[in-house]
């Protein structure tokens, strides 16, 4: 017998919870309509660059030569070569950017979680806040006035790294600063309770918990910095060849491709790669998001 | 194995703020002490100086003296490490470490101390879990997450990791206070079997738990909030809970304060 009552023998009571004021629902009907249309008005761009880029980059980078081989020897409206030596030049830059800021991100946020006290750690944290604020180009203009300008280095890929490594720092220590807040302080009991020093307790109970998400954070990094634009403007030179030394000589990256053949080079070839050279960014820069979830999936605490 | 805590004179502060008032109190080896109090007396204040865990608050100082067989655990030059390494303690929430497996839970402790022999660390590992009555619940997943387990069962874990490293005194923060009454029960028991071994100080809000589990109860009050916590009294948990001397402690176990 799970069935109401009867109608008649229901007690009379006023339907108090359906008397909705016209004014209401009104409100209700406007806000829905509101943010539905904030949705919209922010998707339609998004959709719109995704799908131009798809559309005018997918014809350059269906053939194989554009994965394999450079732009050395290929005339500006020719189709023919690849961007191999562009995205080589970008992961070899993001690398050197990463060797720099993962190990130092993720000590100093070490530091301000779990050793920062007083003047020093609010200093620090105040650095890393205004450095995340420096635009690109300044850390470019930077590390050109310092080891071009004022110790007469050369322009070369490592630079380009080096002032990745600014634009870096504060996501990489953010974030991990975020996951290490994340570890409950009772673990960190348990394990001083155990007779566990606290560098060990750091090194072996705080961060492998707070890995996946430090992992996740690092991945994305490294994608936002390999679009970076202003450092390979200014601290680098355009090749066309493949170049795996970033000590010396150009290099070229794929944003220093797509400005250098929007620049220089109007054929409908140049039109081309700059499409393809933007999908291939933004392929490389998904291959590293879709590896940073996986990451945080697998690695995830099991319960 | 089991030593004595003798504190005496012990006042505690937290910055500016005088959280425990001269606190004077033995407690014997293989007896189970009780602190009992309402909230904001300072007994887990006092519990926590006993091995040095009020130091991870910034600003928390102790004056006056905390002895384990006589010797000053506070001493210039003795090391909180090697402190609670000699004093362990379970906590209100259990809180096995998420990373690791039930086995690696248990042998934490000796593995972070740098033991690498596998053999014995089985043997802890086996032997803690017993002691914790835990071993035939897991023996079959010993490889499984410790998250994995229900919350009595994860609070005994935590237990059998504290007697896997061998301390002389076990303190134990309202340690059933997340379980439900059979865990309770579960870890009642055990606190019973672990008295023979180990010296035992717990702090409850429990007062049939005290009078289940304690030899000793200590009360705490504060006059007022704002105003340190001091003790009351101390004596042998039967008189506390039928005859105590103080009207204080009589008005709170019969429910009549305030």
């Amino acid at each position: 017998m799970s069935t109401a009552l009867d109608a008649p023998d229901r007690p009379a009571v006023p339907e108090t919870f359906r008397s909705v004021s016209a004014s209401r629902k009104i409100k209700n009907q406007a806000a829905t309509v509101l943010v539905t249309l904030a949705f919209l008005i922010a998707v339609i761009p998004l959709v719109w660059l995704l799908v131009s880029v798809l559309v005018k980059g997918i014809p350059a980078i269906v053939s194989a030569d554009w994965w394999t081989k450079s732009l050395s020897g290929v005339t500006p409206d020719e189709v023919r070569g690849g961007v191999y030596h562009a995205i080589a030049g970008t992961l070899i830059q993001a690398l050197i950017a990463g060797i720099f800021a993962v190990p130092i991100g993720i000590l100093a946020a070490v530091y301000l979680v779990e050793y920062g006290r007083g003047r020093l750690a609010k200093i620090t944290s105040f650095m890393v806040d205004i450095l995340s604020g420096v635009p690109s180009i300044v850390a470019a203009l930077f590390i050109f006035a310092l080891f071009i300008s004022i110790l007469g280095f050369d322009q070369s890929g490592f630079l380009v790294g080096l002032a990745l490594v600014l634009l870096m720092l504060p996501v990489v220590i953010r974030n991990t600063q975020e996951m290490l807040q994340l570890v409950p302080d009772e673990l960190r009991e348990a394990a001083y309770a155990l007779g566990i020093p606290k560098w060990k307790t750091i090194l072996r109970i705080v961060l492998p918990t707070a890995l996946s998400g430090t992992v996740t954070g690092v991945m994305l990094a490294f994608a936002r910095v390999m679009g970076e634009t202003a450092p390979v403007l200014v601290l680098v030179g355009y090749a066309r060849a493949i170049n795996f030394n970033p000590f010396q000589g150009n290099m070229a990256s794929l944003p220093l491709l797509i400005y250098t053949e929007l620049s220089t080079n109007p054929s409908a070839a140049g039109q081309l790669r700059i499409w393809g050279g933007a999908l291939t960014l933004i392929i490389i820069v998904m291959i590293f998001q879709i590896i940073a979830s996986v990451i945080s999936r697998f690695s995830s605490i099991s319960k | 194995m089991a030593k004595r805590l003798d504190l005496k004179d012990v006042d505690i502060y937290y910055g500016d703020f005088h959280a425990v008032q001269d606190v004077n109190l033995s407690v014997p080896p293989r007896t189970v002490t009780s602190f009992i109090g309402p909230s904001g007396c300072g007994k887990s204040t006092v519990l926590r100086t006993l091995n040095r865990m009020h130091e991870e608050i910034p600003g928390a100082r102790v004056e006056g003296e905390i002895q384990l067989d006589g010797e000053d655990i506070y001493a210039r030059g003795s090391d909180a490490v090697a402190v609670r390494r000699t004093i362990g303690m379970v906590f209100q929430r259990p809180n096995p470490f998420p990373t690791m497996s039930i086995r690696d839970n248990v042998v934490a402790g000796l593995k972070l101390q740098g033991v690498r022999d596998k053999k014995k660390l089985d043997e802890v590992c086996e032997a803690s879990l017993r002691g914790a009555n835990l071993w035939k619940e897991v023996e079959s997943r010993l490889d499984k997450p410790g998250g994995g387990l229900s919350g009595g069962q994860q609070q005994r874990l935590c237990i059998a990791r504290a007697i896997a490293v061998q301390p002389d005194v076990l303190l134990m923060d309202e340690p059933c206070s997340a379980l439900d009454p059979i865990s309770t029960l579960a870890i009642e028991d055990l606190i019973g079997d672990l008295k023979k071994e180990y010296t035992i100080v717990i702090v409850t809000h429990n007062m049939q738990q005290a009078a289940r589990v304690s030899d000793q109860t200590a009360f705490f009050n504060l006059e007022a909030t704002g105003k340190p916590g001091h003790l009351v009294e101390i004596d042998d948990t039967e008189k506390i809970f039928s005859n105590p001397t103080e009207r204080e402690t009589e008005d709170y176990i019969s429910g009549r304060f305030g």
